[in-house]
């Protein structure tokens, strides 16, 4: 363990009860974060981002989950911690801004008194400083009017307002790691690039961690040191930001890259991945979870029980036949060219 | 929010407007005026009882008689009760006071034991306080009130004789004394009514709170580290209590329709004994008063609550 | 003959404050907007957060009652039509939320929740009406037993889709999707645009596209509209808006769209900072002297951006 380590996830399960049984929605997965480095996370809806980012936090309701494996932020064990130990540490040491920001906020309550909640709890400032604190940081997020907003309620701002409360409450305490799950998606290009730039100064001058969940691969590209691609449960690949872009090895890596509309290109249709995440119950415990995803690819090309393997420095691959595969289309395209040859 | 409340209050008059029509209506429908009880005297002619007719105004066309009437109930006149030969309005006056009291009394009960109740039920769901409280629900829906009251008469007020057995006061007492003697003889009819009358809201407050527990704006505040009881008392709590304002107006109405039984019962002074005993002599002067009057019973809980919620929502806004 | 006009749109909303919650000021979320759609087009929304962009979508389909100016669908202005008529406007206009998850009724079944809207505007008999939500389920690519099924029983993507096929029901000319991709992966999202201009293509659709995402806007839309403050900014095809921006809030939107290429991250930083000091140096020249935003001005014969 090197000294600037933050958080290490060390083989977490996530299990909810489903009728009677629990199944796994986070299947055995062992990451670390550093200080001053943002691990983002990516994959498709349902992959289990969230339910490892709620993990970490405490979120999950204890009667319907089950948290397996250790989680320790700055070497303390938060997974055994007993709930008012945990909120000594859950806004001071960690925050999360959360994915819905339309009901991420208490419909009764002004702005303000949300913002200072956290303040009251965390500091020992006085009212007017919590009030000043407060408005800091609408200011910091980018609010417009941030002193007319801090009296409104939240059905009175529009969804990218609320996101940046909800992302000012998140920061309020400097917290040395933050999870942030899809903190952009419901703001503008501008306000976000201005948002990651306060996350990473945050990060910088805090010399703290962010875990950064997001669809949104442009913002992997721009903010992530390294990235964990997620699929059904489990860390399908492993990376730093710049060998998972150039490099990419994983099948399902791969497809996630192609589909991405951008500015540039001029394609018409969008590659979309066949089929879809199976739920929880009926999702394949053993074998390759990604199989049924890509039917063109012969079953004798797939292994056994791929394990997460290194193939390079600090890339892991849940994945060794990774080599064979092709894309439909581009085999389309090889039969085209072998036709013309 | 004021300018809510006054157009809500402006909603108000449509509705009244609508029940002073039907209870004219009804009134209209029911055998007899003013002038049958002359009818049975033989000292007066059948050209008097029309010159009388007249001068009431009782051959005038509906609309006249209608504008007539809600003049006068509007001054507190409903008219002459036929058995007591007294006004209406000093018939109900003293039993409308008893059952205002009683009425408060009841949701006081009322939510006393609802609050409590739900909000630990919901926030311990499915634990044994909350089978034990679920448990009482049920009951509560399926006892017949009058059942349960005559339960209740029998037990406390007759076997163990800790509560009168009837009336609202004793006789001669003024001041403090009076006071107490007063809520004594509520204190039975009251619980017998709240007993039975809370289930429901201890039912939406109970499924209230499970469900704004699941919000995410709940873990929005544990993530900030709000200790679980503070978690309780400043987010879910306050968030729940808001439907329970909007089925204010209509516990109002099963209070009032609650109360007719429970007064008849304990042989408590109030218009819902009045109402029952008019019923029976067919009194339809006071039986028309008294529907009139609950009927703005109700209305008025309806507003009050809409009041409530407007004060405790800022998101309420009206289109 | 346009489809859509807009006319110098408003829409202000009071602000509440003290103890007696008087109107102590008002937001102008949508304050003097001018647009016109031709059928079949893809009409991009685009700008800051809190710029009015979906209060402007509410008030086209008469969720919110504009407080000034006028829309005009196919020749008819919407505030002088009478009531039946306006039903049947609304009729043709529909709306996507951009929230998959909460504008789908948890509590009732595909086929009421996708018969809702048939069952208030058109009279069928019960055979007809399921008739056509399978249809319907089949044109967004939805198995018809899915009718059966609840919300949550289906993938965000698949919810997008019955969001759609409810929009569909009433067989629109104009659909209105406020970040309809927002909330989805992007394989899924992926697979709603590629069947966003399928339909569009098929049954002639035009769409007003409400989105944050430069890229998404890019691939779907012909004209695009930047809104800032409640107003335009500037207006133009996709090239035009893209590569030849004109007004410095443009110019500084497109430069923070992020670049899928790891490689460029220090490149596009320094960029980006230079166009924050163009645009803190040249505010004052694109702004009036209260912050607002001018009238747009033509600058080719498809560009308008909002110059002194
Ligand atoms: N409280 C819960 N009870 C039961 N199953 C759950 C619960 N929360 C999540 N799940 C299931 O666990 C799996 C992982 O969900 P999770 O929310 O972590 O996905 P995600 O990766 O965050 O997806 P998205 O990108 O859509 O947010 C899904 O199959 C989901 O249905
Ligand atoms: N009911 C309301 N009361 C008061 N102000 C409102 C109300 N609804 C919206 N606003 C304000 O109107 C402005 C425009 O909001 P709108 O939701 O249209 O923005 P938007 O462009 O869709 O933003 P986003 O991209 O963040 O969703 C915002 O400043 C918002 O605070
Ligand atoms: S076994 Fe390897 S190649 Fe086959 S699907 Fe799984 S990860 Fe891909
Ligand atoms: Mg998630
Ligand atoms: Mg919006």
């Amino acid at each position: 363990m090197s000294d600037r380590s933050l958080l290490e996830i060390d083989n977490v399960q996530t299990s909810f009860r489903v009728g009677d049984s629990y199944y796994a929605a986070v299947d055995g997965v062992s990451l670390n974060v550093e200080r001053n480095e943002v691990l983002a996370i990516v994959g498709e809806s349902g992959s289990g981002k969230s339910a490892l980012a709620f993990s970490i936090m405490g979120l999950h309701n204890s009667h319907k989950t089950k948290i397996e494996g250790s989680i320790r932020l700055n070497g303390k064990d938060v997974n055994h911690l007993s709930t008012s130990e945990l909120n000594k540490v859950r806004g001071k040491d960690m925050g999360m801004i959360f994915q819905e920001p339309l009901t991420a906020l208490n419909p009764l309550k002004t702005i303000k008194d949300q913002i200072t909640e956290a303040l009251d709890l965390h500091t020992n400032f006085s009212a007017k400083q919590q009030n000043e604190r407060a408005l800091h940081l609408l200011n910091e997020v980018g609010i417009p009017r941030a002193d007319k907003v801090m009296n409104q309620y939240p059905h009175e701002l529009s969804g990218g307002m609320r996101q940046r409360v909800v992302i000012a409450i998140a920061i309020s305490c400097d917290p040395s790691l933050l999870i942030a799950d899809e903190p952009t998606t419901a703001l503008d290009a501008t306000i976000q690039s201005q948002i990651l730039d306060l996350l990473n100064e945050l990060k910088e001058e805090k010399d703290s961690g962010i875990i950064l969940i997001t669809h949104d691969l442009g913002v992997v590209a721009e903010m992530a040191d390294r990235v964990a691609v997620m699929y059904a449960g489990q860390v399908v690949e492993l990376a730093d930001v710049m060998s998972l872009f150039k490099q990419p090895k994983h099948p399902y890596t791969r497809s996630l890259l192609s589909s991405v509309p951008s500015t540039q290109d001029e394609k018409d249709m969008l590659h979309v991945i066949q089929g879809v995440v199976p739920s929880l119950p009926k999702m394949p415990r053993t074998g390759c979870r990604f199989k049924a995803r890509i039917p063109w690819m012969a079953d004798d090309t797939h292994e056994e029980n791929p394990e997460l393997r290194e193939v390079a420095d600090g890339h892991y691959v849940r994945c060794t036949c990774y080599k064979h595969f092709y894309f439909p289309e581009e085999e389309a395209e090889k039969d085209v060219a072998a036709h013309r040859e | 929010m004021w300018k809510f409340i006054v157009r809500r209050i402006i909603i108000m008059f449509p509705q009244l407007v609508l029940l002073s029509m039907i209870v004219f209506i009804l009134a209209q429908l029911m055998p007899g005026d003013v002038t049958s009880s002359l009818a049975m005297d033989p000292n007066v002619s059948p050209e008097q009882q029309e010159q009388i007719r007249e001068d009431l105004g009782l051959n005038e066309p509906w609309h006249t008689q209608y504008l007539n009437w809600v003049g006068s109930v509007v001054q507190g006149d409903f008219g002459h009760s036929f058995t007591h030969s007294v006004p209406v309005s000093d018939l109900i006056w003293h039993r409308m006071v008893n059952s205002i009291w009683l009425g408060v009394a009841a949701l006081i009960f009322v939510y006393m034991l609802a609050l409590p109740l739900g909000l630990i039920s919901g926030r311990w769901n499915d634990t044994i306080a909350d089978r034990l409280i679920t448990g009482y629900t049920y009951i509560g829906f399926a006892a017949p009130l009058f059942i349960f009251a005559l339960v209740m008469l029998f037990i406390f007020g007759f076997q163990l004789g800790w509560f009168p057995t009837g009336g609202s006061v004793d006789p001669g007492l003024t001041g403090w004394d009076f006071f107490t003697s007063k809520v004594y003889h509520l204190l039975l009819p009251a619980l017998s009514l709240a007993l039975i009358g809370t289930v429901t809201t201890v039912q939406y407050l109970r499924s209230e709170v499970i469900e704004t527990k699941q919000k995410e704006f709940i873990s929005t505040a544990r993530a900030k580290g709000v200790p679980e009881p503070k978690v309780y008392t400043n987010h879910i709590f306050r968030n729940s209590l808001l439907p329970i304002a909007a089925v204010f107006g209509y516990e109002v109405t099963t209070l009032i329709g609650g109360s007719i039984f429970v007064e008849q019962i304990f042989s408590y002074p109030g218009m819902g004994q009045l109402f029952l005993e008019s019923i029976q002599v067919r009194d339809f002067p006071v039986v028309t008063a008294i529907v009139m009057l609950f009927g703005v019973a109700a209305i008025l809980g309806a507003l009050l609550s809409d009041i409530i919620m407007s004060i405790v929502d800022p998101r309420i806004r009206i289109k | 003959m346009s489809l859509l006009t807009v006319n110098n749109l408003k829409v202000h909303y009071p602000i509440r404050g003290g103890i007696l919650r008087r109107k102590i000021d008002v937001v102008r979320a949508v304050d003097g907007i001018t647009m016109e759609l031709e059928r079949g087009e893809t009409y991009g929304l685009v700008g800051e957060s809190g710029s009015g962009k979906s209060t402007s979508g509410r008030a086209i389909i008469g969720l919110e009652s504009p407080t000034a100016g006028e829309v005009t669908f196919e020749g008819q202005k919407l505030n002088q039509l009478k009531r039946q008529d306006r039903r049947e406007y609304y009729k043709d206009i529909q709306m996507v939320f951009q929230d998959p998850y909460s504008s789908l009724n948890p509590k009732k079944r595909v086929n009421d929740i996708i018969a809702e809207p048939i069952r208030n505007f058109e009279k069928r008999t019960k055979d007809d009406e399921r008739r056509r939500i399978q249809e319907l389920l089949e044109l967004v690519g939805l198995s018809p037993e899915s009718m059966h099924k609840y919300p949550h029983e289906f993938s965000g993507g698949q919810k997008q889709r019955l969001g759609v096929a409810r929009a569909l029901a009433l067989q629109p000319k104009l659909i209105i999707a406020d970040e309809p991709v927002s909330a989805l992966d992007v394989s899924v999202q992926a697979q709603v645009l590629n069947f966003m201009k399928e339909i569009q293509r098929e049954l002639d659709l035009t769409y007003i596209f409400i989105s944050h995402d430069l890229g998404v806007v890019r691939h779907m839309c012909n004209r695009i509209g930047i809104m800032y403050n409640g107003r335009f900014v500037e207006e133009g095809s996709a090239e035009d808006v893209y590569d030849n921006p004109q007004h410095i809030y443009t110019k500084r939107l497109v430069a923070a769209i992020p670049d899928i290429d790891p490689a460029n991250r220090k490149h596009q930083t320094d960029f980006r900072r230079e166009v924050k000091k163009e645009y803190d140096n040249k505010k004052a020249e694109f702004f009036d002297e209260h912050g607002g935003v001018f009238d747009l001005k033509q600058v080719s014969s498809t560009h308008y951006a909002a110059l002194p």
